[in-house]
């Protein structure tokens, strides 16, 4: 594991992270993630902020080793990520995609099962599932509310509830870091509560590191340790998120005027936009 | 406003209780689809090997001759048997079901499985439910490469028994690559991309085979269109087991990455996050498909859609995972064909039409209707 500034370990560490899609002429065509560099501490929840195009989704792309960085070093726990197999990444570390295709009839507990996939080894990946991965994968979904769902088909359900079976998929994979992009987007009130208090506590309670993507500055603010404001692939602040939710960084970063008082409960930062 | 208890008490009964009952495996789960175990999945396989039998029995029964089934029964039981080697000479019922009907019942068998089986893969791989060897064009590109090898005479050599598939599959992977070219070029993978690019290499392909047809030698030209309207003439047993041997590997190619399949149709993003090595079973499955396609049209010629009928159907009686969608969307399909062409040999007695038109005829309005009716759930709004 590799060690941080301020002391702490981290899960990932970025070096000069460059990555822009590639275009035909395999040439980076525009670079989305201009020499990114920063620590991601284990056993915090790490919040990304930013404008629409700033990157984030494609650093949450880059750390589930979707795509490869073009220049500079990732590694997770200390292991540079382009030597890890794919299966080994997804033993380790799960993503909670924005939003995810579903054309197919599968249930929701067949669904969740597939978390167990780089579990198993087995030619071409043809395995079973045994009792113990049905244990886990109804774990998940008791946590994630959606045990009631099993039968039902994806393409069935609610956006809020596939969701949260998306989640529970993640959850099934067991990894030390869970990544989500944007996860309460499609959820009313309740199951952001829900979702949000959710993963705390599995980062409180079974040490999980969670990194989140979201657009949501408030719940940002509310429930990560640490946050890091990105603007076109630049990181433009990291720290607590006293620190860095304040007005002048955000209005100059979202390019407008913001009022930030505080949460009456918890006296953290919150943003609200002027009338 | 200062927080109040009577919140803090209604927002700590949202919360998610900890401990559930779940400690039984399973347990908690139920309505819906049971959970695929090897017993579940070897009672459907079995229940579809049953059923393809007597459906194979019952095909051989049909034709200008009608045998009774008890005696094709008995026929087949002896000739596996190993028995039935000196009645064959004398017998002509024998040599009406062992010799003519016998291999093309199992030829159109072997023809319908492959195609089912190479829909269901190509479906996962473009998460498009309305993707068919012959809708996106794979079919017409194995079709020009027959169509090549026939027209300069490989065909007709002693060489016909391996050349014209090995053709064939060329064709086939020649048009999966140029599809993949055209859609990876700006858009990335795009799975309509690669459906409307498929629609114009079918036009594209036609046109060449058309082509040739109309520079070859009359006789021959004749041929070619009798076998790319899709006739399953008789062959022999050489030639059938040459087939399944092409179509076994690519049936084991396909059925070992069918756990892979399951999580690509959620998108290659998500499959590379939970980890697939995606790029690997892609090119595997792509030419796996190709293997299937190339050997089934240099065979049958063009027969379309029943790799789009099959699949849905089976999906719509077991679910969609591929461990068992596959297989029995092979066994299905081939009990599908098998039948079409018992009515295809039969119907216009002793005028033979060719099982691609009637295939094309149900399929085409399925296909049809899938694309008016079901746009949500094939998410093409």
């Amino acid at each position: 594991m590799t060690v941080s500034i301020n002391g702490s370990l981290s899960a990932y560490s970025l070096h000069q992270v460059t990555f822009g899609y590639a275009s035909r002429r395999q040439e980076v065509s525009k670079a989305i993630l201009d020499r990114l560099s920063c620590e991601i501490p284990v056993v915090q929840v790490f919040g990304i902020l930013g404008p629409n195009g700033s990157g984030k989704s494609t650093l949450l792309k880059l750390l589930a080793g979707v795509y490869q960085p073009q220049e500079g070093r990732l590694s997770l726990f200390g292991n540079p990520l382009s030597g890890l197999a794919q299966a080994e990444i997804a033993r380790q570390v799960s993503l909670v995609p924005q939003e995810t295709l579903q054309v197919f009839p599968f249930t929701i507990a067949e669904m969740v099962l597939m978390g167990r996939y780089p579990h198993h080894r087995g030619w071409g990946g043809w395995h079973w599932e045994d009792a113990s991965d049905w244990e886990i994968a109804n774990q998940a979904m008791a946590d994630m509310n959606v045990a009631h769902l099993g039968g039902r088909l994806v393409t069935e359900v609610s956006g809020g509830e596939r969701q949260r079976a998306i989640i529970a998929r993640a959850l099934t994979q067991q990894p030390k870091v869970l990544l989500l992009d944007e996860p309460t987007a499609f959820l009313d009130l309740h199951h952001q509560l829900d979702i949000v208090r959710g993963i705390r506590r599995l980062n409180r309670e079974q040490g999980l590191t969670v990194v989140l993507v979201s657009h949501d500055v408030n719940l940002a603010s509310q429930y990560c340790d640490r946050v890091m404001l990105l603007n076109q692939g630049h990181p433009v602040d990291i720290g607590p998120p006293d620190q860095v939710i304040r007005p002048d960084v955000l209005e100059a970063v979202y390019g407008c005027r913001v009022l930030v008082d505080r949460h009456p409960q918890s006296g953290l930062p919150r943003v609200t936009l002027p009338v | 406003m200062t927080p109040s208890p009577v919140s803090t008490d209604s927002s700590s009964s949202v919360s998610i209780p900890r401990i559930h009952s779940t400690s039984r495996a399973g347990s908690s789960i139920t309505g819906g689809r049971p959970r695929l175990t090897p017993l579940r999945w070897g009672l459907w396989v079995g229940g579809g090997m049953a059923m393809v039998s007597v459906v194979c029995v019952v095909c051989l029964g049909f034709g200008t001759e009608a045998i009774s089934f008890s005696r094709i029964a008995s026929l087949v039981a002896s000739t596996a048997l190993g028995m039935g080697g000196e009645m064959v000479a004398d017998d002509p019922t024998s040599v009406i079901v062992l010799q003519v009907r016998l291999p093309r019942v199992l030829l159109a068998f072997l023809v319908g499985g492959s195609l089912a089986m190479v829909g269901v893969a190509l479906q996962a791989l473009l998460r498009n439910p309305l993707a068919d060897p012959f809708v996106i064009g794979i079919s017409s590109g194995a079709a020009l490469g027959a169509s090549i090898a026939l027209l300069f005479g490989v065909g007709i050599s002693i060489l016909s028994v391996s050349a014209l598939p090995v053709c064939a599959f060329a064709g086939a992977l020649f048009s999966l690559f140029i599809m993949y070219r055209i859609s990876s070029a700006k858009f990335g993978f795009s799975i309509y991309t690669l459906l409307l690019a498929g629609v114009v290499l079918n036009a594209i392909f036609s046109a060449f085979i058309m082509f040739l047809t109309s520079i070859a030698d009359p006789n021959r030209a004749f041929g070619m269109y009798a076998w790319l309207m899709g006739t399953l003439i008789g062959p022999d047993f050489p030639t059938l087991g040459v087939l399944a041997l092409y179509l076994g590997l690519g049936l084991f190619l396909l059925t070992a990455h069918s756990s892979s399949l399951n999580l690509l149709t959620l998108g290659e993003e998500t499959a590379r996050s939970l980890g697939v090595d995606v790029e690997r079973v892609k090119k595997l499955v792509f030419i796996a498909s190709a293997l299937l396609t190339g050997a089934v049209v240099s065979f049958s010629g063009i027969i379309g859609f029943v790799g789009l009928i099959v699949p849905h159907a089976v999906r719509f009686l077991v679910g969609a995972d591929h461990r068992l969608l596959l297989p029995l969307a092979g066994l299905v399909g081939g009990g599908f064909l098998m039948i079409a062409d018992t009515v295809a040999r039969t119907v216009l007695s002793p005028t033979e039409l060719p099982v691609g038109i009637l295939t094309a005829l149900l399929g085409g309005p399925i296909f049809l209707w899938l694309l008016t009716h079901r746009q949500a759930q094939l998410g093409m709004k």
